[in-house]
């Protein structure tokens, strides 16, 4: 009845189907500073854990089996009920504890609010972030250009998020790069990620939305400067133009079978959805 | 939808919202599945309807249990609910994990929106029609009992409750048959929820489901704390209650504060999607970050209202099995009242990531893990109990044991999870749903369970079958670490909760441990079934009249078992805590009464039956737009209240003769019964008298 025997079947059926690749795709192999620094984090909590945890794992099935019914050899002591000593022993260390995490959280939730700028030498790139049903719009309002359902960056620069909704509440989550916030109609939250190698990575949606929500996933391509040049170059070039019709198509309903991108944004487009989302309803 | 059949009568019900007619038209595997369900509550219900023709058992029925004010039938009548729907959930769970296991870049089995009902009523019948009915029914079993009283302070507002909650949980199974559920999840979070998107019946069957199951745990709450507070017998202190008092008590409490925020809740969502109010749209100044807080507000408190019934459970358990005193009572109760108290201080932990500032994330996130100490003190208590007794391994105690190991781990995630910066990683993916399983699995389902199998001979006069109730406890406990475990992990991996189908091949292994253990989790329920099935065939042989199977601590096994409909022939008097352990040691707990009184118990009433069916069908038309049935259902509700208000002929006594009778009855029994030692209570030998050394 104890863990160890029961987390055996789950070992047992786990290990030769080489289950550890599943972790690849999260926080363990984190690919930006805000995620090193939360699996940082991760690992110092675990180990206090450890202690907090393992008296209990030990102590039960200890207690339990030694003063056993049929264990007479050992003291029976059936109106002993109260003790100071243990009742400290029981109190202090956890309050001890909880002190100690306290001033950890505290520290680490200030250091690492997805409002808070990086550190770095160079300004972060503004991206816009439109959750719609069942897709998101990423708009570069200094580049001009947008694209769907795929969001280029380049390695090293922060990027610095804004997201609102043009429908319901979603979650915009990319966990080898940073933590989540929620995308809400007619607000801006803000979420600050960086990419500190090359890749690509998921992004998805985790607040349901609909019967498109389990499509709802995000290309993150972290690339050099260059090649993001290169692409932004691209994008201008060669794709049409963000314009009524294609907004439009985007707000509908569905799911987009391929990443899109735009060249031409019209000017403040955040905000209008903003403000348009505050004022009508539905879709 | 499809069009409406008649609209003046039948509202905007269309032939396309019967599961069997899409089934007809679109024999998919997805509406197979959808018909096949409807067919099972269709079947269920004729099934349960023939069999008390046949039996002639309709009358019994009504009078025996339906208008029953006995607070110990109203506890079985709930507890009955939940196992019902208990199953349902059950069945769905698996579909859920059958969905995801074979849905690895593959479309499954069940089409997206409906795995999104699928996990919607899968989490609203496992809190609201699952874990309140099952621990209101514990409750209301025990308390009367344990605090030496005959009844609870307000029979007929306890029989409206059971009553509102059975039409909640009837609406939960309509809307198998007619129509669909909502697609929101078990928290209903608009502005999906709203009818800009969501104009079908779906939301509005979760809101009066929801609506009427808040309400009936309000007045739950009240009747439970209220009884507590003034229906103890002479000499039974606050302090003097059994452990499982106290946790009833701050239960009531949190329930008492914690379930209107809900019923607020649903009611401005309703009046969002009736009459175009703007609470939580997100247009003309609605906001849903207010639905989220008080959501949370109720939904907080409430993962305290369903776990520290158990933890009063274990305490009996635990003490009980170890033969021994509960270690550090008073640090019990405190640490009680200390995580009722906090659990109110802790509800933005649900949204850390909705963009607040850092300090109010880090302030709940402390106030999160401040309470995990006074729930950390009671592991220990738990510990220190057995420490110098002698531990019997009945099947509660396995479950306590269980529970301990388990719980554990899920407080570490809790831990884990009050970090705001971790949770930001892991909030919505399976890693949350792994904890808040992990979390009341073993503390509420064990719990029940537990106390299902611990009190079952008091309320029913024979044990259950040992075996059996092994084998289950044994499911329950490998099912939850197969089918959970692995969540976490896909958590961390980045799956989002509520994914209907997988990209990612990766999560294969994982996903298939999971479906595993959803599998032996239902085999759990199986091996329950079984086991009530044996216990049944085989009772004659395992009866304990005698009332006292375990050798236990409160006055709920002075009587016998069943006991008598008036508890006690005569109130008892107590002089400390577990008044009956003492007695059996030092006195004569058997010893006739001087002489017996008449006593008056409430007479049946038909008054709950009739609000509780009249709400469910006020909830129906209000769901498809019946408005003459819903004024209908409204007007029966308060007319029935008034024409109560003139009843005045409320109880009926039973004769100090009749009393006299039943309880030469038991004493004679319990002269004639062999007293049992420890080792071997589990056999036949147990008639439910205990061996004690004096």
């Amino acid at each position: 009845m104890t863990p160890p025997r029961a987390l055996l079947p789950v070992l047992v059926a786990s290990l030769p189907l080489g289950g550890c690749d599943a972790l690849r795709l999260g926080i363990v192999d984190h690919a930006g500073p805000v995620a090193a620094a939360q699996w940082h984090l991760y690992l110092i909590v675990a180990a206090v854990l450890v202690f907090v945890a393992g008296p209990v794992l030990v102590l039960v099935p200890l207690m339990a089996w030694h003063y056993r019914l049929s264990n007479k050899g050992d003291a029976y002591r059936p109106d002993w009920g109260f003790s100071w000593p243990l009742e400290i022993l029981v109190w202090v260390p956890p309050i001890g504890i909880v002190i100690g995490l306290a001033f950890l959280l505290w520290n680490t939730t200030h250091a690492l609010d997805p409002y808070r700028p990086l550190a770095s030498a160079e300004p972060p790139l503004e991206v816009q972030a439109v959750a719609l049903d069942w897709k998101w719009l990423f708009i570069y309002p200094g580049e001009g250009v947008a694209s769907v359902d795929r969001l280029v960056i380049p390695v090293g620069r922060p990027v610095h998020l804004s997201l609102t909704s043009g429908t319901v509440m979603q979650s915009l989550l990319i966990p080898q790069l940073a933590g989540q916030v929620y995308a809400m109609g007619g607000m801006r939250t803000q979420l600050y990620i960086a990419a500190s190698r090359q890749g690509v990575f998921r992004g998805e949606n985790t607040q349901y939305n609909g019967r498109g929500f389990q499509d709802q996933k995000v290309a993150v391509i972290a690339t050099d400067a260059s090649r993001y040049t290169r692409w932004l170059a691209a994008v201008r070039a060669s794709t049409p133009m963000l314009d009524g019709t294609a907004l439009a198509r985007l707000t509908r309903r569905s799911v987009e079978t391929r990443p899109l991108a735009f060249s031409r944004v019209p000017p403040h487009l955040f905000d209008r959805v903003m403000s348009v989302t505050r004022t009508k309803e539905g879709q | 939808m499809s069009a409406p059949v008649w609209p003046a009568v039948l509202g905007r019900f269309g032939w396309q919202d019967l599961p069997f007619v899409l089934a007809w038209q679109h024999p998919t595997i997805n509406e197979l599945i959808g018909a096949g369900a409807a067919a099972m509550v269709v079947i269920g219900a004729g099934v349960v309807a023939l069999l008390l023709t046949v039996t002639h058992r309709w009358r019994w029925l009504w009078s025996e249990w339906l208008t029953s004010l006995d607070h110990k039938k109203i506890g079985i009548m709930y507890i009955v609910i939940a196992f019902v729907m208990l199953a349902r959930a059950l069945i769905e769970a698996n579909l859920m994990r059958l969905q995801q296991a074979t849905a690895i870049n593959a479309p499954g089995i069940v089409a997206p929106e409906h795995f999104a009902e699928l996990f919607s009523t899968h989490g609203s019948i496992m809190i609201f029609f699952m874990a309140m009915p099952f621990l209101t029914g514990v409750i209301n079993y025990l308390v009367p009992l344990q605090i030496g009283a005959r009844d609870v302070a307000f029979p007929l507002l306890n029989a409206i409750g059971l009553w509102l909650t059975g039409s909640g949980a009837a609406l939960m199974m309509i809307s198998l048959v007619i129509g669909r559920f909502s697609t929101g999840g078990w928290s209903g979070y608009p502005p999906y929820t709203e009818i800009a998107f969501n104009p079908g019946v779906g939301p509005d069957y979760w809101i009066w489901a929801v609506t009427l199951g808040s309400i009936a745990s309000t007045l739950a709450g009240i009747n439970i704390a209220v009884t507590i507070y003034k229906m103890r017998c002479p000499g039974m202190h606050l302090m003097r209650m059994q452990m499982f008092c106290w946790t009833s008590l701050c239960t009531a409490i949190l329930m008492v504060f914690a379930m209107p925020p809900l019923t607020v809740a649903t009611a401005l969502l309703a009046l969002d999607r009736y009459l175009g109010f703007h609470f939580f749209t997100n247009a003309a100044g609605g906001n849903m970050m207010n639905y989220a807080n008080l959501f949370w507000m109720f939904g907080h408190p409430e993962v305290y209202i369903v776990i520290l019934p158990a933890f009063g459970i274990y305490s009996e358990v635990v003490s009980t099995f170890s033969s021994k005193e509960l270690y550090g009572y008073v640090s019990l109760v405190i640490a009680t009242m200390g995580i009722a108290v906090l659990s109110f201080t802790v509800w933005l932990h649900h949204f850390f990531t909705m963009g607040q500032s850092p300090s109010i994330n880090a302030a709940f996130g402390i106030a999160t893990m401040a309470i995990g100490v006074p729930t950390g003190v009671k592991i220990y208590n738990w510990i220190w109990t057995m420490f110098r007794g002698e531990v019997r391994f009945a099947t509660p105690m396995l479950y306590a044991l269980a529970f301990m190991m388990t719980f554990v781990l899920g407080g570490l995630t809790g831990i884990i999870l009050a970090f705001p910066p971790l949770d930001y990683v892991v909030h919505n993916t399976t890693f949350l749903v792994a904890h808040f399983h992990n979390m009341l699995i073993p503390g509420t389902l064990y719990g029940l369970i537990a106390a299902y199998t611990f009190w079952f001979p008091k309320a029913f006069g024979f044990r259950l079958n040992e075996t059996w109730g092994r084998i289950a406890c044994g499911c329950w406990v490998i099912g939850f670490y197969l089918a959970f475990m692995p969540l976490y992990v896909l958590g961390a991996a980045g799956l989002a909760r509520r994914t209907q189908a997988i990209d990612e091949a990766a999560y294969r292994p994982w996903l298939y441990a999971a479906e595993l253990g959803a599998v032996i989790l239902f085999c759990a329920l199986a091996a329950l079934i079984v086991q009530l099935w044996v216990s049944v065939r085989d009772r004659h042989a395992n009866r304990v009249f005698a009332g006292d199977p375990w050798d236990g601590r409160g006055l709920e096994w002075s009587v016998s078992a069943p006991p008598p409909e008036y508890n006690f022939a005569h109130l008892p008097h107590v002089e400390q805590r577990h008044a009956f352990y003492d007695d059996k040691r030092r006195h004569a707990p058997y010893a006739p009464p001087p002489h017996y009184d008449a006593i008056a118990m409430p007479r049946n009433s038909a008054v709950a039956p009739v609000i509780g069916i009249a709400s469910a069908i006020a909830g129906f038309a209000l769901v498809w737009y019946i408005w003459w049935l819903a004024i209908a259902g409204l007007v029966a509700i308060i007319a029935t209240v008034i024409a109560r208000s003139f009843v005045r002929d409320t109880e009926r006594t039973i004769p100090a003769a009749e009393v006299e009778r039943e309880q030469a009855l038991w004493l004679h029994a319990v002269d004639k019964a062999h007293p049992v030692p420890r080792e071997r209570e589990l056999t036949p030998a147990n008639q439910g008298l205990a061996e004690v050394h004096r």
